[in-house]
């Protein structure tokens, strides 16, 4: 498969890795659009409604597909062309450079990695538990997702993790949003700029978004 | 003043190199940095060792020949400079200086801090032209072409092809080369014709000689001895994508 993707010519590559990129980048206001009904005090109702609204219309679950399409191109072009950019310096400075303008642009598959990891627990804690695949924690109904969240998150160790994660995603999220109109070509005198101040907003607010909701089940409930 | 320099001596492409530390004194000032480097060969020769190979030319900052990665950055630390531009006393006094060639599997080290940069030209071999007999030097009002698109035209037309960029970038990818040649032809009239064909050959030429990957770093542009702007990598994206999307079926 990666001779296949290897065939393609660079900017190709980055401009598929965008695309996909800014899909997750509306996927996620999705996924958190979602998880915030967990701070509904009503026991997880408006919750369970919009995940049972998620895991039943057709319409959702077929885009599912593009999801898990989305995800799988953007991490294994993201493997391939970090292998190929390591390929394309054999010898190493003795003085590294830190010409960089941008941090963030340098971790990109640091912080990519830590939230690959990440998926893959997330995965384990609710898709393929809704799947069958993994057992649900006792006393617990396999569509029960208000109840997971919150065994989670009552967990402090977890709860701590999933709140560094959530920076980590920032950063990530932060080099990645205007990066991706630059590698799309859409550089413009108008524009750039505030695309460069949404993705900064963004980049904050999405992963405040989600981390205040293991803090809220910590200290709060 | 004195100075520490830690120098990346290799004696051909194949041989393995090693850094040499060299104790330089009673430099001026007022001496390039390259005026230094000649010092150093002079004392070398005295000595009967080998001198130092770099590359250099019209020591005036528009030819693009000399490199050297000064205290991990191109071109030394200075903004908007090459390296012959570069001046002693932007250091102090007793400063160890680590100079490397630039590193990138596409510019092999030819002996110590030279690197062959023949993969620019084969890029610009690939497309980086327009294929018509232009005649003696036409009127210069031939054809009108509008100020901001000159102005456009000719910041992207002022890359020397020294090579900083790739040397700068962590991918060492060669997209602010490529993407300022590709751009200074691509906004001009005369050079809208074979846009299409011009951006797709030199990318693909790019991709083929080994250059990494774009990451939108912004260290290309952060080191680029005539501050060629990252604006032209989105140009080139624009141009290819339109390129590839636009391209009609062969008769």
């Amino acid at each position: 498969m990666s001779n296949k993707f290897l065939k393609y010519s660079s900017v190709t590559k980055k401009i598929v890795m965008s695309l996909a990129g800014l899909f997750l980048i509306v996927f996620l206001v999705m996924h958190l659009s979602i998880n915030l009904l967990l701070l509904k005090s009503d026991d997880g109702a408006a919750y369970m409604q919009a995940v049972h609204f998620m895991t039943t219309n057709p319409i959702v679950k077929f885009m599912e597909i593009f999801l898990f399409g989305g995800f799988l191109l953007h991490i294994i072009l993201g493997i391939v062309l970090q292998i190929q950019n390591w390929q394309a310096r054999p010898v190493r400075y003795k003085v590294e450079g830190f010409s960089q303008k941008s941090f963030f642009s340098k971790y990109m598959i640091h912080t990519g990695a830590i939230i690959f990891v990440f998926l893959i627990i997330h995965f384990i804690n609710f898709y393929f538990v809704k799947l069958g695949w993994v057992n649900p924690p006792e006393g617990v109904d396999k569509h029960d997702f208000y109840q997971m969240a919150g065994i989670l998150f009552s967990n402090h160790f977890y709860a701590i993790l999933y709140v560094i994660l959530m920076i980590v995603l920032g950063f990530h999220l932060n080099h990645a949003f205007q990066s991706a109109f630059q590698s799309l070509g859409l550089n413009h005198t108008k524009y750039t700029p505030a695309i460069k101040a949404i993705g900064t907003i963004y980049s904050i607010v999405v992963p405040l978004g989600f981390a205040i909701i293991p803090l809220y089940f910590l200290l709060i409930k | 003043m004195n100075f520490t320099l830690k120098i990346w001596r290799q004696k051909n492409a194949k041989a393995k190199g090693k850094f040499v530390t060299y104790n330089i004194e009673n430099i001026s000032e007022s001496c390039s940095f390259l005026e230094m480097l000649d010092i150093l060969n002079n004392q070398l020769i005295e000595k009967g060792d080998d001198p130092v190979s770099f590359d250099h030319d019209c020591r005036e900052g528009i030819c693009g020949t000399c490199s050297l990665y000064i205290n991990g950055r191109p071109h030394g630390p200075d903004d908007a400079v090459t390296t012959c531009q570069l001046h002693m006393r932007r250091f102090k006094d007793g400063d160890t200086i680590v100079i490397e060639p630039w590193r990138s599997g596409a510019f092999p080290v030819i002996r110590d801090l030279m690197v062959d940069r023949k993969a620019f030209d084969k890029i610009i071999q690939a497309g980086g032209f327009i294929s018509v007999n232009t005649g003696g030097i036409p009127d210069a009002n031939a054809i009108l072409i509008p100020k901001d698109k000159a102005d456009t035209a000719m910041d992207a037309a002022a890359c020397i092809g020294c090579g900083a960029c790739v040397a700068a970038c962590k991918n060492a990818s060669a997209m602010l080369f490529v993407s300022a040649k590709v751009s200074h032809l691509a906004v001009l009239p005369q050079g809208k014709a074979e846009a299409s064909r011009r951006v797709q050959a030199m990318v693909a030429k790019m991709d083929e000689l080994g250059f990494g990957n774009c990451t939108n770093t912004g260290a290309c542009e952060a080191e680029c001895p005539k501050q060629i702007s990252i604006d032209n990598i989105a140009r080139m994206n624009r141009e290819f994508l339109g390129a590839k999307l636009g391209a009609q079926k062969q008769k």
